[in-house]
């Protein structure tokens, strides 16, 4: 089966690196994988999205995600600022992150699906020390779905940021522990 | 090869309808594009050399007597070394003259 | 040997052209072809390609940079997109006319305006009478390849021409995916060294770009037209000479479950791939449709279009571009006038689709198909489609 995978974010924030990272990843297992920003100007702090897919089966498919399987935020601030579930399928996976509990987000905007959530902030400031949550994020998305083996993930994120691959693999590793996932509801 | 003078056949074209043959300008007269040619008066001439640089044709030299003269097999009658000559000493006189 | 990578497929070229080897890129960057400019310069800069990177002021420039040192004897490479393409054109002319094997690689992307920096192939359309080799690439891994083969075609001593390898901005050029890449070894035992017809050299001067006089003219432009016409064998035999080394086989015209087919669709470029996937989806549901994808553009392959074409009764042709005011569709145009005056040609359906980055779906795919069948039930040919037009 082929995953569709959409990471929401703000310009600068990684999204684009996290859907490049898990791909390469996927492709180093042998599995057929592509990774590609939504097409066009790119301006820091401004919502973006960034597309991943990866299956078993060769892809042939460029365009847009559109009813993706797997939506990843980045940022706490886009759930009500922008459509987040937007196509998300019926059994698909959308992980948050928030410091809001599943319930509060369930309510607040009305998510049914399987939901997962993470305080990437947190661990990112804590781990990292700067708020940068696209590998964090990885970390959530491995632990709530095996879509990659996690060791694909720390070996990319090894070759990616050099000294500061320690940082980045000990926050990808923690947000596998504290990731909180909840099937639809 | 020059084409000037002959009619190939598209077969028979240089590579890029490149010109293989050097000096193919030397062969060629261009004097008889002019309608006026540059006349000098010596006496008035100081020998300063502006006009053999200003030649766009590069045709005007100095002669064994230091005086320039231009080569009227390739000076295209242009006038533009009357007009930058500092003394004029340079006058164009017409060819049907 | 290959290794396996995931990778852009814009740094993926610019590392084909590094195994190339090639002596001189000038170019001149603009969305979506810059990561393959960015990474050449990077390359030179960091001594891993022994070139000449020229940041030139233009395109204008970059393309005349290239025709000279392409004359001085340099193996040369630049890329480009769109409206660059479009400053471009004065010089394409000169340097198919000076026989100068360049090669380019054009980022496919809408002309403006209204301003777009999108995917369409309304840049290279218009280019399709300067003389050069146009080859189409679906995917990065035919980008890779065909770069490399585009060297090799460019300089091969029958042609002497230069080439621009199309993929389409964006979709290919930033498409993080699986490729083979060839390493250096496979690269240098199929691309032999760079030996020029002629060259501008002080020992032994020519001139190149003198007048052509009406005497002359009409003969020069018989070269061109006869050696483009021409290079479709050296094209054959390269891409053939390319398989053997590489494992992988490119042709002309490729088709994709045509050969029961009752309608076939063509296709240029990466909406291919996304068209195959819909021949599948229609095929399990028992409708026989079927893929000619044309890869090569000019020279335009007559004989393998119409061996792919067989005796289909209905054709549907996509094209990403209009001809204002003139037939719509500028593929569609050249396919129908391939077609004149043969026995039994099939309907044309023309349709436009993918302007400016808009996404062409499995859905639009299969609302074509629908239009085709339409066509063979009664026969009779619609109007041009644009589609996903709003009305």
């Amino acid at each position: 089966m082929m995953h569709e995978i959409t990471f929401h974010g703000r310009g600068g924030q990684g999204a684009v690196t996290s859907a490049e990272l898990l791909a390469l990843a996927a492709i180093d297992e042998g599995k057929d994988a592509r990774s590609f920003p939504s097409f066009g100007p790119e301006r820091r702090g401004a919502p973006v999205r960034a597309f991943a897919r990866v299956s078993d089966q060769p892809i042939r498919d460029r365009t847009a995600v559109r009813t993706p399987s797997v939506v990843l935020v980045l940022d706490p601030s886009l759930p009500g600022l922008v459509k987040v579930d937007d196509g998300l399928r019926a059994d698909g996976l959308m992980i948050i992150n928030s410091t809001k509990s599943i319930a509060e987000l369930r309510k607040l905007f009305g998510f049914k699906s399987r939901l997962g959530v993470i305080d990437a902030n947190k661990v990112a400031r804590e781990v990292i020390g700067r708020v940068i949550t696209n590998t964090t994020m990885l970390g959530a998305l491995v632990a709530a779905l095996p879509l990659v083996k996690p060791e694909s993930i720390e070996k990319r994120l090894e070759e990616r940021f050099g000294r500061l691959a320690a940082k980045n693999i000990a926050a990808f590793r923690r947000a596998q522990q504290e990731c909180v996932v909840q099937d639809a509801v | 090869m020059a084409y000037q003078n002959a009619r190939p056949k598209w077969t028979e074209l240089a590579v890029g309808t490149a010109v293989t043959c050097p000096g193919s300008s030397r062969a060629t007269k261009t004097g008889d594009w002019r309608s006026a040619r540059p006349v000098w008066t010596n006496e008035h001439c100081v020998k300063c050399g502006v006009c053999v640089i200003f030649c766009p044709e590069g045709c005007i030299q100095f002669q064994a007597d230091g005086y320039p003269t231009a080569d009227l097999d390739y000076c295209k009658g242009c006038g533009i070394c009357p007009h930058e000559c500092p003394t004029g000493c340079i006058r164009m006189q017409d060819e049907v003259e | 040997m290959e290794k396996r990578i995931g990778i852009e497929a814009s740094i993926a070229i610019a590392e084909a052209v590094g195994l190339c080897d090639a002596d001189v890129v000038a170019a001149y960057p603009i969305t979506p072809q810059t990561h393959i400019v960015e990474h050449l310069s990077e390359m030179v800069a960091d001594g891993h390609l022994d070139a000449a990177f020229v940041p030139v002021e233009s395109e204008h420039s970059a393309m005349s940079v290239c025709c000279g040192t392409s004359a001085a004897g340099a193996r040369t490479f630049t890329a480009t997109s769109s409206q660059g393409l479009a400053l471009m054109h004065e010089i394409l002319y000169i340097a198919s006319a000076l026989r100068l094997p360049i090669v380019m690689s054009v980022a496919n992307r809408a002309i403006s305006g209204p301003i777009n920096i999108w995917n369409d192939h309304s840049d290279v359309m218009v280019e399709r009478d300067v003389g050069w080799v146009q080859i189409f690439c679906e995917n990065g891994q035919e980008a890779v390849d065909l770069t490399i083969w585009a060297f090799r075609l460019a300089e091969d001593p029958r042609v002497s021409l230069p080439i621009m390898v199309n993929f389409d901005g964006f979709i290919v050029s930033h498409m993080v995916e699986p490729l083979f890449m060839p390493d250096r070894e496979m690269v240098k035992a199929f691309l032999p060294p760079f030996k020029p017809l002629q060259r501008l050299d002080i020992d032994n001067p020519i001139s190149m770009g003198p007048v052509g006089i009406p005497d002359i003219f009409t003969e020069a432009k018989q070269v061109q037209q006869h050696l483009l016409t021409q290079a479709y064998q050296p094209i054959v035999e390269t891409l053939g000479e390319f398989a053997k080394v590489f494992k992988r086989q490119y042709k002309p015209v490729e088709t994709y479950r045509g050969d029961d087919a009752d309608v076939l669709l063509l296709t240029m470029g990466a909406i291919g791939e996304t068209a195959m996937t819909a021949v599948d989806q229609r095929r399990a549901k028992g409708d026989k449709v079927g893929l000619v994808r044309l890869r090569l553009w000019r020279p335009f392959p007559f004989e393998d279009l119409f061996r792919a074409l067989g005796r289909i009764p209905v054709l549907g042709v996509i094209d990403r571009c209009i001809s204002f005011g003139g037939p719509v569709g500028p593929v569609a145009c050249e396919v129908k006038g391939a077609l004149y005056g043969r026995k039994d040609h099939p309907l044309v359906v023309e349709f436009v689709a993918g302007l400016g980055g808009r996404d062409v779906t499995v859905t639009d795919f299969d609302k074509m198909f629908d239009a085709l069948f339409e066509a063979k039930r009664s026969g009779k040919v619609p109007a041009p489609v644009l589609v996903g037009l709003r009305e």
